[in-house]
């Protein structure tokens, strides 16, 4: 599978989200902001983390406008799968190709921990490998990762099974502690009603060595490959 | 030379100088030098150039008897931006310990930001990507509203640098104390790596090669940040200087990294030079000094953000996110694709001249014409030896102290509640989840450890242990010894999660070099650190020393902060600090001795800051060190854990606190205060299976090390014969919750 990873200015996990696919027995590739076309066999585009342009107005608002971004949307429009981590989540929901938004942390603070993941969906690209009700164990890293949207667009993602995380406690719970930001309904991660572009604020690609503490990430790139491998044969 | 005192825009004079901060025998020394009088802009860059910040003029003679070369040094100390240790195969690690003190009292939220923007700029001009970062801070007592401002202020501009720009914060320290109400200390550190044949040098070389401005542009802020602010005690008119304090843009600087990596990879860069303190001023005095060569400015080419900027206020801007590049010529449009790749502003304002002056214009005139080396270090600039007097304090502190009450469970429970939740000893995890402590796939052990541990990716199996260490309450109880133990600790805490220690940099804090107290206690912790590096072979590579940390007639605890760099051949050796498996051996590694002087116990229970230092032998701690490093390299240890703040029972509890996993302790000494709380060095606390007890044992005796078999892991409870039983969650509820209800206030 080829991952490409978009390198916007102020992208600061461009490089970590290569080396989690390439860590991960993929092919990376750097696709630049200023590019205007994609090449033609990428699989997979990651919107990474980090504070694009600085994230000085609002996340992810002015990266949505650079020219690689027509790109994308066109290929999430035709099918293509995209995934956003963090800055990239809040850049895909900027673009308008996921419902809702993120505000600043409910204690106003910036947080680094590791959370606890239950995953919601598994009838995705991006959970396939893994059981309806896995916990993974991933690590967060952003100031404004609060997962906000209207009640009725709430129900609506809720009702469509788009909420693919949600932070749970170790052993499972939704509860108010193990919510690091105040995401409504302890959304962690979502997908669009036709399941091709997902977006999640913790970051998996820096959860795909033991080493590093964790390799639950590793479940993202491995449901990915494998729903690409389907994809082909079909 | 005769035409610059045409353009001179204000008269100067000896007035006109001390205004500045120079003296009158260096005013005079300036005329000297030049053989005439000084114009205005000449004389705002001598004024910086010679200020301790740059000169080193009050410590040089002392730093220079410290160890400043070692087998892994690539580059000898204070040669470059940063010191550089060799790590294998063509890569070395550049690292770096600076103070942003002044800057940070006055304005904390920019003051820490801009600190970590300048250590990170050191690391990468040399071609080094910054791989972790670290913060060494000093606070008041969190009682009142002004320090908790300055913690919430210092600790958001530190995450807010760091996280924006791309650098994990892996570790620090933070200690409270009255002394530092008024002047925090904020010493920023940043580790980063390179390859050694691509290491770039802070030169400029070459004849007729252009020089170049890189990065933001100029403007007013941080006008004479070094020269005034830095160099002056704390009063009333502090305030004032909140323009001296500049303003930091991460995502510039992320920019400003990516380009100047790849500008050096390129093989463009003859020569590059952060912009830090002095600006354009220093960098092109201390870039020229080293080729032996000179610089003409043309200050007219600057970009800047404001228009009619003075000769004077463009040269001694301290303006963020800058560098001088010196460019092979012929290779300028190369240079110029790169930089416009990164949208990073790139303008030639001068060339290489080869008759050693720096030579400067503005609106086509010439404003300065200084010979490079009579502005710098290890040229002209001034060196001064200070006078020296055994502080009277120490006549009342060093009286012996004795070894405390005979303690029972009742008291010391009630003491050890108190000191887990003191703001020194108490869990920093409120202000370490605000630094996103992973961005860059490298981190093993993050905050929190005894020292972080990032991997290199270019060498797999190989890895750094970082930290920085400094018990300060012991340098001012005895600076000799207490610098000694700074050294020691930043060892050990190495040693503990399994790196050979292999240099240091440090941050020297310290009051007014001027008032022979303060130059004692100066002139003995380097003495100090002197003798525990060469005991050690653990070289100093390079820091920076702040004077002038004083308030009211008051100085701070001499800190001279250590940043130390650990090695690891084998990442899967490491090891953390908390029990991990139950019926484990408990096990006392070095030497117990009863010793209250200058202990957290003393400070939090008794309110005194007093007694001797604790006693500290380097015999005893290079072999104890050897010992150690050699048991978890064989894979004999599973957590290590040096016995400092708190002593014995507080290091036992935050071994227990980890993973929740108990133990069952007795402590086979007199349980007086000394020996439970006391903070005697050298001493390493141990969790070992039975498997691996006698191969243990045996690598002690061999090193002539003492140990204590302490008792055995397991179970929800802490247990210690006769002194407590408490379960490790109540424990933990008061050792975590301590600092968030602080600052909730």
């Amino acid at each position: 599978m080829k991952i490409g990873v978009v390198t916007f200015p102020g992208s600061n996990c461009d490089a970590d989200a290569r080396y989690g696919a390439t860590v991960t027995g993929n092919e990376a590739v750097q696709l630049w902001h200023k590019d205007e076309t994609l090449p033609i066999d990428v699989d997979v585009i990651i919107l990474p983390g980090g504070f694009s342009y600085g994230d000085y107005l609002r996340t992810g608002a002015i990266a949505r406008f650079s020219p690689i971004m027509n790109e994308v949307i066109r290929f999430a429009n035709d099918g293509g799968l995209v995934l956003g981590i963090c800055n990239g989540f809040q850049i895909l929901c900027e673009s308008g190709l996921l419902p809702g938004a993120l505000i600043r942390n409910e204690n106003l603070r910036f947080v680094c921990k590791d959370v606890h993941l239950r995953v919601e969906n598994s009838a995705t690209p991006f959970t396939c490998a893994v059981k309806l009700g896995t916990m993974l164990r991933v690590p967060v890293a952003h100031g404004e990762g609060r997962y906000t949207a209207p009640q009725e667009t709430i129900d609506r993602i809720e009702a469509n099974g788009q909420v693919v995380y949600r932070y749970a406690s170790p052993t499972g719970e939704t509860t108010a502690d193990s919510n690091p930001n105040g995401s409504m309904n302890n959304i962690a991660g979502i997908m669009n009603e036709r399941g091709n572009v997902m977006g999640l604020m913790p970051h998996p690609e820096r959860a795909c060595e033991p080493l590093l503490g964790s390799a639950d990430g590793v479940s993202v790139f491995a449901s990915l490959a494998l729903h690409v491998a389907h994809s082909i044969l079909i | 030379m005769t035409d610059t005192t045409s353009v001179s825009e204000i008269p100067v004079t000896t007035e006109t100088a001390r205004e500045l901060g120079l003296t009158d025998a260096e005013f005079d020394l300036v005329c000297g030098k030049l053989g005439r009088i000084p114009t205005y802009t000449e004389l705002g860059i001598y004024s910086v150039m010679w200020s301790e910040h740059c000169s080193y003029k009050n410590s040089i003679l002392q730093l220079k008897t410290l160890p400043r070369s070692g087998g892994r040094m690539l580059v000898a100390a204070g040669e470059e931006n940063a010191g550089v240790i060799d790590v294998g195969q063509g890569y070395g690690v550049a690292f770096k310990i600076e103070s942003h003190n002044h800057p940070s009292a006055v304005e904390p939220f920019q003051g820490a930001a801009t600190g970590v923007g300048g250590i990170l700029r050191d690391i990468f001009t040399m071609g080094a990507r910054p791989i972790a970062a670290l913060n060494s801070l000093r606070f008041g007592e969190p009682d009142t509203e002004r320090t908790r401002y300055l913690v919430k202020g210092i600790v958001h501009g530190i995450g807010h640098y760091g996280n924006c720009f791309g650098v994990p914060t892996v570790g620090g320290e933070i200690y409270f104390d009255r002394c530092y109400t008024d002047n925090p200390l904020v010493n920023a550190m940043a580790v980063g790596v390179l390859r050694a044949d691509r290491m770039a040098s802070a030169i400029a070389l070459g004849k007729g090669n252009p020089v170049f401005i890189m990065g933001s542009s100029t403007g007013r802020d941080g006008i004479h940040g070094a020269s005034l602010l830095a160099s002056r005690e704390f009063d009333s008119l502090t305030e004032n200087m909140r323009p001296t304090v500049q303003v930091g843009d991460p995502f510039s600087e992320k920019l400003l990294l990516e380009a100047s990596l790849e500008l050096i990879d390129a093989g463009v860069v003859v020569g590059m030079q952060d912009m830090g303190a002095a600006g354009i001023c220093c960098s092109t005095a201390e870039m020229s000094a080293k080729g032996n060569m000179g610089m003409r400015i043309d200050l007219d080419q600057v970009p800047l953000r404001e228009a009619g900027m003075s000769a004077y206020e463009i040269m001694l801007s301290e303006s963020q996110e800058r560098m001088l590049v010196v460019v092979e010529k012929g290779m300028e449009a190369q240079a110029a694709e790169v930089c416009a790749k990164w949208d990073v502003p790139f303008v030639q304002i001068g060339e290489v001249t080869d008759d050693g002056h720096v030579h400067v214009s503005r609106y086509g005139k010439v404003v300065a014409n200084i010979p490079a080396q009579s502005l710098v270090l290890g040229g002209d600039a001034p060196v001064y030896i200070r006078e020296q007097k055994k502080p009277e304090y120490l006549e009342l502190t060093t009286r012996p102290v004795d070894h405390g009450p005979t303690l029972h469970e009742k008291d010391c429970t009630e003491i050890l509640k108190k000191l887990l939740a003191s703001p020194t000893i108490a869990s920093k995890r409120w202000v370490y989840e605000q630094y996103d402590s992973q961005v860059g796939d490298n981190t093993v052990i993050r905050t929190g450890g005894d020292a972080a541990v990032l991997r290199i990716k270019e060498l797999p199996g190989t890895a750094v242990a970082v930290t920085t260490d400094c018990n300060s309450r012991f340098v001012y109880l005895n600076p000799y010894r207490g610098a000694m133990a700074a050294v020691a600790e930043a060892a050990r805490n190495c040693v503990c999660v399994g790196a050979e220690p292999v240099a240091i940099t440090n941050c020297l804090n310290f009051g007014n070099p001027y008032d022979p107290e303060v130059y004692y206690q100066f002139a003995e912790a380097i003495r100090g650190m002197g003798d525990m590096c060469r005991a050690l072979n653990t070289p100093v590579t390079g820091g920076n020393v702040s004077f002038h940390n004083e308030s009211q007639q008051h100085a701070v605890f001499p800190t001279p902060t250590i940043g130390m760099l650990g090695l690891i051949d084998d990442v899967t050796t490491v090891i953390g600090n908390s029990f991990t498996s139950a019926n484990e051996h408990i096990i006392l590694v070095g030497w117990q001795r009863s010793e209250l002087g200058g202990s957290e116990y003393l400070k939090t229970i008794k309110g005194r800051i007093t007694g001797e230092a604790p006693y500290i032998d380097a015999d005893e701690e290079v072999r104890l060190q050897r010992a150690v490093l050699a048991a978890i390299r064989m894979g004999y240890v599973t957590a290590a854990h040096d016995c400092a703040e708190g002593g014995l029972l507080v290091t036992l509890v935050e071994m227990t606190i980890g993973k929740g996993l108990g133990a069952t302790v007795n402590i086979p000494f007199d349980h007086h205060a000394g020996h439970v709380f006391g903070e005697a060095q050298s001493r390493i606390i141990l969790s070992v299976p039975e498997s691996s007890r006698v191969a243990l044992l045996q690598i002690l005796s061999t090193n002539d090390v003492p140990h204590t078999m302490l008792g055995t892991t397991g179970g929800t409870q802490l247990v210690i014969d006769g002194l407590l039983q408490q379960s490790v969650s109540d424990l933990r509820d008061i050792y975590e919750n301590a600092l968030p209800i602080i600052m909730a206030n």
